[in-house]
Order: C-alpha cells, then sequence, then structure tokens
C-alpha cells in the first residue's frame, strides 16, 4: 500500500547531505522571502493576472529573463565550486568535495547552462524582439507560447528537485553518456531527475521553436520580405528551423534511455544487444546543434549591433543571411567529431572533419560582414559594441581551437583534455552569453523604459572580458600538459596545480563581472529617470522596434507599418511619417491553461522518479483534460477600442516632442553607487523610511 | 568635439590591453618552468606527427586569422565617432567581385587545411599497423571499474595500471572493456586516446623512441573512480624488457578466473599489480560474453561462443 502510494519515496529522500540541506534550506528561504514580499505588498492577484497568466510575448520574456538570470547565478556557483575543488584536490589533499558529488556538480553546470540559462535568454529575446523587429502584434499561438515557458520553469524546478528529494543528481556528464547512465551504473534517482526535467523543458523548447517560426514566416508586416527581414530575426529563424528538427530527436534519445531505465528494454545497455554506441550517435546529432541553437540568435545580434552603432546598413546582408543558413544546415551534418576517438575508421574521420572545416568558411564570412560594416562607419563604442569587439577575441580562439579539434589526428590528442573544455567555453561564453549580454544592453531602453547605466557596464565587459582569458588560458595550457577534463583530483607531480588556481582567480574576476551586472541594473533602475528613454528610440535605431514607444505597448503597433526596405525605420525616418488613422486592435486574452499544463507535467516526471504510477496516470489524464478544456474557450479575443490606441499613441507622440536632448554624462560610477547603498542601509537600520 | 582626457584613455586601453596580454602570457611562462608540457615533447612516432600537424595548422590559422583581427580592432579604433578625420559613408554597397573575394578567402584557407588534415587522417588512423625492423608486440587491454588490466598474450603475463614496452618496437593495443561504462584509453606522450568499450576491439598502435615513464589515464567519465584510473607506462631498452617480462613470468601471482573476478570488482585508485600465466582464454571470453551471435574479434582463432 506504500509502495502504491509512495513509490520509492522514504526518509531517505529527504535532505542530509551538506549540499541538500544547504540547498534545500537556501531555496526554502528565498521562496519565503518572495512569497512574504508579495504578500505584504499584496500583489498576488497583480502577479497572477499581469504575468503569469499573460500570454503577452514581451511579458513572457521578460519572465524567461528572470528565470534565466536566476538560473545563471546557480550555475555560476556550480562552476566555482568545481573551480575551487580542482584547485585544492591536488596530490595528498582530496579537496572539499566527494567524487560523486563532484560529478553531479559538473552534470549539473552543464545542463544547466545550456538549458535553464543560455535557451533561456535566447528564448527571452526572441520572444521580446521578433515580433517588434518584424512588425507584428504577438505571436502565431500565444497558448502555445506560455506553454512553452511554463514547461519551461517545470524543467527548472525538476533540476533543482534533487536537494528537496532525493540527494543526489545525475553524474555522467551533461550528455549522460551511455551506458554510464544506464540503471547498471547509475542505479539512483539523479539520473532520472536528469531525464525528465530535459524532457519537460524539451517539449517546451518544440513548442516554442514551432511557434517562432510560424510568426517568423506568416506574421511579417506588409512588404517585409524574407531578404528585408532583420539579420536578428534571421538568425533565430535558422536557430529555430534548427531546433524544430533536433529536438524531437532528443525527445526520443531520452525516451529510449527511459525505456532502458524503467522497462529494462536494451537500446544502450552493455548487455542484451544495447548499443552504447546508438545513444553517442543520437545524443550528438541533437547535441552538436544546440550550440549553434544557442549561437546564431547571438551572431544575428551582434550584426544588429555593429550596424546600429557604426552608423551603417551591415555589409554583405546576403552574404550574412546564407552564411547563417550555411551554419544552420552544416551544423546538422557534423556530430560525429565529438568523437573521432570511438573507433570509426579513418574515411568517416575525414568526411566528418571536413564538413566541420566547412562550417569555418559561413562563419568567417560573417566576421568578414562585421568588419566591412565597421570599415568608414562612424562607430560609437558603446557597451554593446564593446560586448562584440570582447566577443570576437574570445570566439578567435574558440574557432581556431575549433578547427584544430576537427582534424582527426590533432583530437585523438586533445579529445576529452581541458584543451577541449577551454575551446568549448570559448565559443559559448563568447558566442552565445556574450551575444545575450550585447542583446540586452541594445534592447534594455526597449524593455525596461530606460537605458542601462554605461559605466558600470563597461566595467562588467572589461571583468569578464580580463576574467575569461585569465580563466581559460590556463585550461588550454592544461590540455597541452595531459590533463583530462572532469577530474576531481590529480598528482602532485603534474605541475598542474598553479594553473588550476589561476584558472579559478580568473572564475572569481568573472563573478565579479556577474555581480557588477547585478549592480548595473540597480543603478540603471535609481537613476531611471534620468536614463529615461522617451523616444523609444535611443541609439538612432534601423530596425522596426524602435519605432515604438519604450517600453513597447502591449499591442507593440498601433497600425502595423508597411516596410519597402531593409533597415525599415530608417527608412522611415528619412522620409518622415504620416499621422495614421487608428482602428480597434483585438488582443488575446490571458490564459492559465499553459500552468495547469505545466503543473501535471512536472508530476508526471515526478511520478516516473519516483514510481508512483497512480500519479502518473492522473497527470496524463489531467493534461489531456486541461488541453480538451481548452478548445472548448472560444472567447480567447479582447479588443482595445480606437479611441484608447489614438489616446496613448497622442500621449507618447506629446513625450517625444518635450523631449530635448541633454548631452551631460549622467550615469553614476561604481562610488556614487557604493554611497547610495550604504546611505539606505544606514536609514534602514536607524529605521526612518 | 573630442574630449582630451577620453582621448587619452583610449590609448591607454589599447596600451593596458597589450600589456595584460604579455603579461598573461610571462605568468603562463613561468608556472610552465619545470613542467612538462606533454603534447609539445613526444616520445613517439605517433605523438610526434600529431604534434607537428598541430602546431603547423596553428599557424596556418594564425596567419589568416590574426590580420583579421588586427583589421577588426583597427577599424573599431579608426572610424571612432569622434575621429573627425575618419572618413564616413553611410552606404554598405559592394561589388560582385567582393562578395566573392569574401567566401573565396577562408574556403582557400580551409583547402589547405584540409588537404593536410585527409593524408594525415589515413596514416595516421590508429588501426593503421607501424612499419618497423622490430617485431610487433600485441598487448591486450580491459577497461574495468577502475583500472586497466595489459594482458601480454605473447609473453604470458598481465599487469594492472602498468604497462612497460620496449623502445623503437611498435605495439598494438587491443582496447575492450568488461562491465565497465565507456573509457578512453590514453598515453599523451606517444600518441592519441581510443575508446574501449564492451563488446568491441578498438586497435591502437603506437611506438615509442625515448626510454622514460610516461603518465597514462582514463579520458572519458566512467563513473566515480574516473580519476584515479590512471596507469604507468614505462618504455625500457629491449634487454631491460626481457628481463622485467622474466621476472614477471616468475611470480606467484596468477591471473586465474577467480582473480579476474575479484579485478572485476569496482575499487579505486589501484595500485600497479603483476601477474603471470594469465588464463589463456580471458579475453575472448570476456569479448564472448557480450557477443550475442556476432563475433567481431578476429585476432584469436581458437576462441569458443559462449552465452
Amino acid at each position: 500500500m506504500r509502495e502504491f502510494l509512495i513509490g520509492k519515496l522514504n526518509a531517505d529522500a529527504l535532505p542530509h547531505e551538506w549540499f541538500t540541506i544547504a540547498g534545500s534550506v537556501g531555496f526554502t528561504l528565498m521562496l519565503l522571502f518572495a512569497v512574504g514580499l508579495i504578500t505584504y505588498k499584496k500583489r498576488w492577484k497583480w502577479l497572477w493576472n499581469e504575468w503569469f497568466t499573460s500570454v503577452d510575448p514581451k511579458k513572457i520574456g521578460i519572465m524567461y529573463f528572470i528565470a534565466g538570470g536566476f538560473m545563471l547565478v546557480r550555475g555560476g556557483l556550480d562552476a566555482i565550486m568545481l573551480w575551487l575543488q580542482q584547485s585544492l584536490s591536488s596530490g595528498s589533499s582530496h579537496g572539499y568535495l566527494s567524487a560523486d558529488h563532484f560529478q553531479q556538480i559538473f552534470t549539473a553546470h552543464g545542463n544547466i547552462m545550456v538549458f535553464f540559462v543560455a535557451m533561456a535568454l535566447i528564448f527571452g529575446l526572441i520572444n521580446y524582439i521578433v515580433p517588434l523587429q518584424i512588425g507584428a502584434r504577438d505571436l502565431a499561438s500565444p497558448f502555445m507560447n506560455t506553454l512553452g515557458f511554463w514547461l519551461y520553469v517545470a524543467g527548472v524546478i525538476m533540476v533543482n528537485m534533487f536537494f528537496f528529494l532525493g540527494n543526489e543528481y545525475g553524474a555522467a556528464g551533461w550528455l549522460a553518456v551511455a551506458p554510464l547512465s544506464g540503471k547498471e551504473f547509475s542505479p539512483g534517482v539523479g539520473m532520472d531527475y536528469w531525464i525528465w526535467s530535459l524532457q519537460i523543458s524539451g517539449i517546451g523548447t518544440t513548442l516554442a521553436a514551432i511557434n517562432f517560426i510560424m510568426t517568423m514566416l506568416k506574421m511579417r508586416a506588409k512588404g517585409m520580405t524574407l531578404f528585408k527581414m532583420p539579420l536578428f530575426t534571421w538568425g533565430s529563424l535558422c536557430s529555430m528551423a534548427m531546433a524544430v528538427t533536433v529536438f524531437p530527436l532528443l525527445t526520443m534519445t531520452i525516451f529510449l534511455m527511459f525505456f532502458d531505465r524503467y522497462f529494462g528494454t536494451h537500446f544502450f545497455t552493455t548487455t542484451g544487444g544495447g548499443n552504447a554506441m546508438m545513444y553517442t550517435n543520437l545524443i550528438w546529432m541533437w547535441g552538436h546543434p544546440e550550440v549553434y541553437i544557442l549561437m546564431l540568435p547571438s551572431l544575428g545580434v551582434f550584426s544588429e549591433v555593429v550596424s546600429t552603432f557604426s552608423r551603417k546598413p551591415i555589409a554583405f546582408y546576403k552574404s550574412n543571411v546564407f552564411g547563417m543558413i550555411g551554419i544552420s544546415t552544416l551544423a546538422l551534418m557534423v556530430w560525429l567529431h565529438h568523437f573521432f576517438t570511438m573507433g570509426a575508421g579513418a574515411d568517416v574521420n575525414s568526411a566528418f572533419g571536413v564538413a566541420t572545416m566547412i562550417i569555418a568558411i559561413p562563419t568567417t564570412v560573417l566576421v568578414f560582414s562585421w568588419i566591412v560594416t565597421m570599415y568608414k562607419g562612424k562607430i560609437r563604442l558603446t557597451v554593446p559594441m564593446l560586448w562584440f569587439l570582447g566577443f570576437i577575441a574570445v570566439f578567435a580562439l574558440g574557432g581556431i581551437s575549433g578547427v584544430l579539434l576537427a582534424i582527426p589526428p590533432v583530437d585523438f590528442q586533445l579529445h576529452n583534455s581541458l584543451f577541449l573544455v577551454a575551446h568549448f567555453h570559448s565559443t559559448v561564453v563568447g558566442g552565445v552569453l556574450f551575444g545575450i549580454f550585447a542583446g540586452l544592453a541594445y534592447w534594455f531602453p526597449k524593455i525596461a523604459g530606460f537605458r542601462l547605466n554605461e559605466r558600470i557596464g563597461r566595467y562588467a565587459v572589461w571583468s569578464w572580458i580580463i576574467g575569461f582569458f585569465v580563466a581559460f588560458i590556463p585550461l588550454y595550457v592544461l590540455g597541452l600538459m595531459g590533463a583530462t577534463r572532469r577530474l576531481d583530483h590529480y598528482d602532485a607531480s603534474t605541475g598542474w596545480q598553479p594553473f588550476f588556481i589561476m584558472s579559478l582567480i580568473g572564475g572569481i574576476i568573472i563573478a565579479i563581472g556577474a555581480a557588477l551586472q547585478i549592480v548595473q541594473i540597480i543603478a540603471s533602475f535609481i537613476q531611471k529617470r534620468r536614463l529615461a528613454d522617451t523616444t523609444g528610440d535611443p541609439w538612432d535605431g534601423r530596425t522596426l522596434e524602435w519605432s515604438v514607444a519604450s517600453p513597447a505597448p502591449a499591442y507593440n503597433f498601433a497600425v502595423i507599418p508597411e516596410v519597402s526596405s531593409r533597415d525599415a525605420y530608417f527608412e522611415m525616418k528619412k522620409l518622415g511619417i504620416s499621422k495614421p488613422t487608428y482602428k480597434d486592435i483585438h488582443m488575446p486574452k490571458n490564459t492559465a491553461s499553459g500552468i495547469y499544463i505545466s503543473i501535471f507535467a512536472f508530476l508526471v516526471g515526478f511520478g516516473f522518479v519516483w514510481e508512483i504510477v497512480w500519479l502518473v496516470v492522473v497527470s496524463i489524464l489531467g493534461i489531456i483534460i486541461c488541453l480538451i478544456a481548452k478548445t472548448f474557450n472560444e472567447d480567447s479575443e479582447y479588443t482595445i477600442p480606437a479611441e484608447v490606441v489614438e489616446k496613448m499613441e497622442e500621449h507618447q507622440a506629446d513625450k517625444v516632442r518635450a523631449f530635448h536632448k541633454d548631452d551631460d554624462e549622467v550615469d553614476m560610477g561604481l562610488l556614487e553607487f557604493i554611497k547610495i547603498a550604504l546611505s539606505w542601509a544606514w536609514r534602514l537600520v536607524r529605521g526612518k523610511r | 568635439m573630442t574630449k582630451p582626457g577620453k582621448k587619452f584613455s583610449r590609448v591607454r586601453t589599447i596600451w593596458l590591453v597589450l600589456l595584460g596580454f604579455i603579461g598573461l602570457s610571462l605568468l603562463v611562462a613561468a608556472l610552465l618552468r619545470g613542467n612538462d608540457v606533454i603534447l609539445f615533447s613526444p616520445k613517439g612516432l605517433v605523438a610526434d606527427q600529431q604534434h607537428r600537424l598541430m602546431v603547423i595548422s596553428t599557424l596556418i590559422m594564425l596567419g589568416f586569422g590574426v590580420p583579421i583581427l588586427f583589421f577588426l580592432y583597427f577599424f573599431a579604433w579608426k572610424y571612432r565617432e569622434d575621429n573627425e578625420k575618419a572618413a564616413y559613408s553611410p552606404h554598405s554597397d559592394h561589388g560582385k567581385f567582393f562578395t566573392f573575394t569574401l567566401w573565396a578567402l577562408p574556403t582557400i584557407i580551409m583547402l589547405i587545411l584540409a588537404s593536410l588534415m585527409l593524408p594525415a587522417t589515413q596514416k595516421l588512423d590508429p588501426k593503421r599497423l607501424i612499419e618497423s625492423e622490430n617485431e610487433r608486440l600485441t598487448i591486450q587491454v580491459v577497461a574495468l571499474r577502475w583500472k586497466w588490466l595489459f594482458i601480454y598474450p605473447d609473453q604470458n603475463i598481465a599487469t594492472v595500471n602498468y604497462v612497460q614496452i620496449p623502445v623503437d618496437t611498435p605495439v598494438q593495443f587491443e582496447l575492450t572493456a568488461d562491465e565497465t561504462p565507456m573509457s578512453s584509453f590514453w598515453i599523451p606522450h606517444l600518441g592519441g586516446m581510443l575508446y574501449a568499450m564492451t563488446q568491441h576491439v578498438n586497435w591502437l598502435n603506437l611506438i615509442a623512441n625515448t626510454p622514460g615513464d610516461y603518465q597514462g589515464s582514463a579520458a572519458e567519465i566512467n563513473g566515480a573512480g574516473f580519476a584515479g584510473m590512471r596507469f604507468i607506462t614505462r618504455v625500457s631498452s629491449e634487454e631491460d624488457f626481457k628481463k622485467w617480462v622474466n621476472d614477471t613470468t616468475l611470480s606467484t601471482n596468477e591471473l586465474g578466473t577467480s582473480e579476474y573476478a575479484s579485478l572485476l570488482m569496482p575499487s579505486e585508485n589501484n595500485q600497479a599489480a603483476f601477474y603471470s600465466n594469465p588464463e589463456p582464454e580471458i579475453y575472448s571470453n570476456i569479448l564472448s560474453k557480450y557477443a550475442g551471435g556476432h563475433q567481431q574479434y578476429a585476432g584469436s582463432t581458437e576462441h569458443k561462443v559462449t552465452h
């Protein structure tokens, strides 16, 4: 009976390791604080109506940013713990982590950074910016969007659930290589949490990708042909096309793994005719494209940033587009380079080596396109542009080491070494994270209505870049010294320790950079009036998102613009905009179905992790009922009357007319920020508010 | 209206970046003193050729990449908004020829790299036998949790976490695994790695040209004892090797079925161990354990298929 009711759950599952106790207490305190604050401010209704149930891609985008930013801190803490262990654990010292715990941390670090940070931040940007860039009012399916977001949240909770119940996460690396991840070698629930956190958020990703593709293909403003689309939208389109192609593959692969673990099938086991090499192939057929899924929108961001801040249209627009299409097509055909060392013959390795090298061609073309855009431009070295310049340095390192790894005989020596780790961090930190940061700094005024503090922003950029080189150059060197990745301990005679310590110092500099970004955001909020973006066009922008107020109104465009060229808004500014006639706008209504379905999806996963059959059955029924109930809801739209739209637009126009540009540097520096923070703290202590 | 203060700070930034790079390189160089950068000090033919290929390819890419980077940063500096001397043209129209060059340049570089890579991949295929006057030595390698078992079928000895080979003699490692997740066999001084997996044999051919003790490791995560799954590779003279084989043959420690069963039990940070008289069919038995009707090991002819 007990087994029927609660499956494998028992008292042992409660937190009893130091890290699960710390984690569960930490999360509980944060949750209590948040709940307390919301209750105190009486904001529950507002939160539910305005945010949680919202189908507005702008609000969903902001929620993706918040969740992704939170997980970035979580994954960053993992990174610091790994660095610390490797700096300490040399010779007779074994550091402060057990081997098993260390392996769980790098598994979680990889999963969190890829699935729950990078994907979330990319989706945040696409959600907010793409509809504005193509002149759309919302996404093709607003419901699918909220469902995708809440499935992602369910995945986030699942990946942290082991803190509360289970005491272990998967320890087989972020891709859970078989047969290590099978029941034979990993019997615990950690792997099951891995399976279900990826499975649930992965399905959310597939839904979101389908939705974005539909939106970009079918909902562009009149006149915006494909080759007039802004480059961020192009990057997103290529990225989402790849996501739709490969995420179902991930879902199926993980299902096969799930069958092996639950029903004792033999897809990837060592015995019974299972073939673990098949898993390696399948997971990398998804895994390699995944990296480019993250990177292409970022490359698009850089194209926008370079063009805007050079005050020039992007050079070689079509080559740039075909470069991105080329990258996304080729990236589907190179997965085998992740395991040249598995024993495929020279011919197979050669084919995949050549295919991998070919990817460097379109990537170089993109760089050329940016260089020529800067040539004879008027370049403003703002924070987004600094991220771009930093990205180039880091990415060049990643690119060169990447082509090196594409040469099979060289890869035999560098594979699975720290050189490889340094390589992919160069591409992913430079090519994905810096792109996201550049995009956030660039579009922040559009999202928040005021721009970010430039001074503190510059400090953050420099900390990240310097920290990156101090942290990852030693890893390249360690790889050349024969250090393999994922070591929780090594001999003192290897001489590796000073490099691990240097790398840790780099990691700390990066953490300072991240802290400065938080300071930057707070400082910008303090000065939000002075940094306000009244015109909606703070950078002299070129694309449609800058033609609307900041932050963008719920309906995005009062009147859907007509597009006749690339850089549509830049052309409009030159021609002047005539006064439009306003019409009623129909907008989708909020819905809570996405939340309900995601709760049930979470319970399905939870039921499978702990083998609680009734919970799985009930939750699957719950999902089906929610979906059917949703189809009965015919009344899913509301109308914003033309008068209201006119009033809002007039109000914005008045603000723009009253605006006069203030040339003074208004951004506060660090010292001023510390002064303000201290005086607040002082007032809080004295009890005077 | 350039502000003099700003101009100064920009020049200073360039200097600081350069100084930073020099400082970082000096620091790395200082930390490297007295340490062995293994991939740059190959002790065998394979590692040597892999090292050369690595250096040549890197130089080619740097020759191409450094000028690109230079132009990018130079333009970012030269065409800054407050530089009134720099030209400004708000259009980006470029001819077909320019576009063609854009694609052709990286293509040429990749063709050059591919022309280096393709023959090298054939030549350095781990399966390919290394030609030499000396007779080839075969060593069967089994990845176990978490130690390496080496069986010398012709010398009739076996070792754990220790492998000795004669200098200038081609060695063929026959890699497999038993009740162990995928593991990667790597002796970086001698050449690149290859996976050891159940059900399969992977052939890794290496040769050493300098006597010495070299580290060997498991390079692919395979469970809790992964970091301690290391072994010593001793390259010695032919005579020393023969003497060592003789000494080991005299060992009373025999590798029979029960000893192998105890090796199969997971254990961490194992010391080197030496066995005489390994059970003759031990290796083919390991393989047929997983064969399931498919026999993939062709090295030994007299094995039985058992289910």
